[in-house]
């Protein structure tokens, strides 16, 4: 949920509870008013009625309400001892609405000529569910109004207070710490998020010059093991030549040469990968991938018939794509060496390619691998294989960089798929 | 022949010089920018390694040197950097090869015969071996007037071979040679057996006076009988 809505939901819980209080509180209040005013009403008429009574005797008879709202009958002083002035609610009933009203009504005693009589007077009311039904629907529209405006404010006012907020968002989604200069947002006078922008600069600043640093550490690593690689592998090839040796340490020092070997292969996919990362591979050409699947698929047809595989490639389609010439062979070599590596004797490794898509299927072990790891660096599934651990996760850098999809699924056999883009 | 070699790593350069040598070659060394355009400026070679990264200079530097002064000595950059821009900058520039560190030995062979074939024959000469006569213009191995018909990959193992004729050439070099830099990773280079056992058959079938000898299971031998 968004803030907004986050804080409009508490907004409106609050004016919930905040108007049903007040509510009441004020339905109270104008109900005490009102019968204020009722009563002031009524009694003002008792006087005037009284008063009129002394000049106008006839008023007496009137027993009952017909036409007046008053009624007077006659009492005795025992009954009037007893008697003050009451106000109190009753129900009438009205011949407009034809139903039963609630109405005020007062009853007083009063002298006239030594007798005592017993005046009523009613006023109509206001009617008290109506008047809740009333208070409820005006205090719901209220509720409404203040919601709209809520959310009016929010959505126009907030949204425009919280908008360095939700750019700077919008950047940190976008941000490739490979790719992106560090961010840099636009100053805000607002403090709490100013802070939170030097921060993320602060951030993402150190952690670009972290993974900037650590590329060239392996770049430079890689670069300055090859001198000593190289004297080492030079200096065992010149002793293998001298004829002194016996057939046991000829074959001690091939051995030590062949994982010098392993040693060089490895650093130099460590100095690919960094190469690649580092944008160092320029020079885009229309890349003929049929040929270029034939061409490898041939130099590795001795390498294959040893492990006594064979090689099938299906052409179903041509596919042809700009990019850097030798990106594109190392991308096609690492598949094909992995499928032979670890594609199961005796079998065939099939290649097929359509206008848009190169897959390699090869038989191996049962069951998939996880599709998660697979291109990650260093990740062997085969211990006792001498691989590197890094090819599948050239490929997959080298996919990345021109946006192909390299991915990977088992059905029968294992199976990758690079899937290029369509225009 | 004589080849200068630029290198700032002594134990390198010694490892190339001492190699070099034992084909007698005449060769020279310089450890710094300045000690080799010294040497280049008065002298003249048919082959020159150059480490492009020394420590007082930029090899490229010397490079222009050379070709500025209107020389031809062929050359052959060695770089431990193996960065792209380096390698068509010295391509650019005039240098006959690129040779990224770690290389082996039989391949700085191959590379320096190749350069000394381009250079003083104009790369249409052809090379003797025992009774063959091999001539890359055409890809082709004759034993007299027959010629022996080699595929792709046996031509390239004789030329290698024959560029380090009675020398150990390992598998691993070989492989790398002749099948190319990334079938490095695969797990063994006994794979290159069943060329190797056509290439020898083809060789003897065709009377050829050359044996290629297996050495203890590390590599091959070319000798001429």
């Amino acid at each position: 949920m968004k803030l907004l809505n986050h804080t409009t939901k508490y907004f409106a819980l609050m004016l919930i509870v905040l108007i049903t209080v007040w509510a009441v509180i004020f339905y109270f209040a104008m109900l005490d008013e009102v019968y204020d005013s009722l009563d002031d009403g009524l009694e003002n008429q008792k006087e005037l009625i009284i008063q009129a009574a002394e000049t106008n005797p006839s008023l007496l008879n009137d027993t009952d309400f017909g036409v007046n709202n008053y009624t007077i009958t006659k009492t005795t002083l025992e009954k009037h001892g007893a008697f003050s002035d009451t106000y109190r609610d009753t129900l009438m009933y009205m011949q407009n609405e034809d139903e039963y009203e609630s109405v005020r009504i007062l009853e007083s005693v009063f002298a006239h000529g030594g007798e005592y009589y017993k005046i009523m007077l009613i006023t109509s009311m206001v009617e008290e569910d109506d008047q809740i039904e009333n208070l409820f629907t005006y205090l719901i529209g209220l509720y409404l109004v203040l919601l709209v405006s809520i959310l009016l404010l929010n959505n126009l006012v907030l949204r425009k207070v919280w908008r360095p907020f939700y750019t700077l968002i919008d950047t940190l989604k976008g941000f490739r710490i490979e790719r992106d200069a560090p961010i840099m947002a636009e100053s805000t006078k607002i403090d709490e998020f100013e802070l939170l922008n030097q921060s993320v600069e602060t951030l993402t600043k150190k952690s670009k010059e972290s993974y900037v640093a650590q590329k060239e550490f392996i770049e430079n690593a890689s670069h300055e093991l090859q001198t000593p690689l190289a004297i080492g592998i030079n200096k065992l090839e010149l002793l293998l030549e001298k004829s002194s040796l016996t057939a046991d340490q000829s074959q001690e020092v091939g051995a030590v040469l062949e994982n010098l070997g392993r040693l060089t292969r490895m650093n130099r996919s460590l100095l690919l990968l960094s190469k690649i990362d580092n944008q160092q591979f320029v020079g885009i050409e229309g890349i003929d991938f049929n040929r270029i699947l034939a061409h490898i698929a041939e130099s590795f047809e001795d390498f294959a018939e040893h492990r006594n595989i064979r090689l099938k490639i299906v052409e179903t389609g041509t596919l042809k794509f700009p990019m850097n010439k030798d990106l594109a062979s190392i991308l096609i070599i690492n598949l094909i060496k992995n499928a032979i590596v670890h594609g199961e004797q005796g079998k065939e490794i099939e290649m097929e390619i359509t206008n848009l898509e190169i897959t390699v299927r090869n038989y191996g072990s049962e069951g998939g691998l996880d599709a998660s790891k697979i291109f990650k660096r260093f990740n062997k599934y085969a211990p006792g294989k001498q691989s590197t651990g890094l090819g599948l996760a050239i490929s997959k850098a080298i996919a990345d960089k021109y946006g192909l999809k390299l991915g990977y699924r088992f059905s029968d056999r294992h199976m990758f798929t690079l899937r290029f883009p369509t225009e | 022949m004589k080849i200068l070699i630029i290198e700032d790593e002594p134990q390198m350069l010694d490892n190339m010089r001492r190699t070099l040598e034992r084909e007698k070659y005449t060769v020279e060394t310089a450890a710094d920018y300045r000690a080799a355009g010294d040497k280049i400026g008065a002298y003249d070679y048919d082959c020159i390694l150059l480490d492009i990264t020394l420590p007082d200079g930029n090899g490229l530097e010397l490079l222009k040197q050379l070709k500025e002064q209107g020389k031809d000595d062929g050359v052959i950059i060695v770089s431990a950097k193996d960065s792209l821009d380096d390698r068509i900058g010295g391509l650019d520039l005039g240098a006959d090869d690129y040779l990224p560190k770690p290389f082996h030995m039989a391949e700085l062979h191959a590379r320096v015969k190749a350069v000394l074939r381009r250079r003083n024959f104009d790369g249409n000469t052809s090379i003797d071996i025992g009774n063959l006569t091999i001539d890359p213009g055409s890809r082709s191995v004759r034993n007299s007037d027959i010629e022996i018909v080699l595929n792709r990959k046996e031509y390239d193992i004789l030329l290698y071979l024959t560029s380090n004729k009675t020398r150990l050439v390992t598998k691993a070099a070989l492989a790398e040679h002749v099948w190319g830099d990334h079938i490095d990773q695969a797990d063994s280079f006994d794979f290159i057996y069943s060329q190797m056992k056509n290439l020898r058959k083809k060789l003897s079938d065709g009377g050829a006076t050359l044996e290629i000898e297996a050495i203890y299971g590390v590599g091959y031998r070319l000798t001429v009988l």
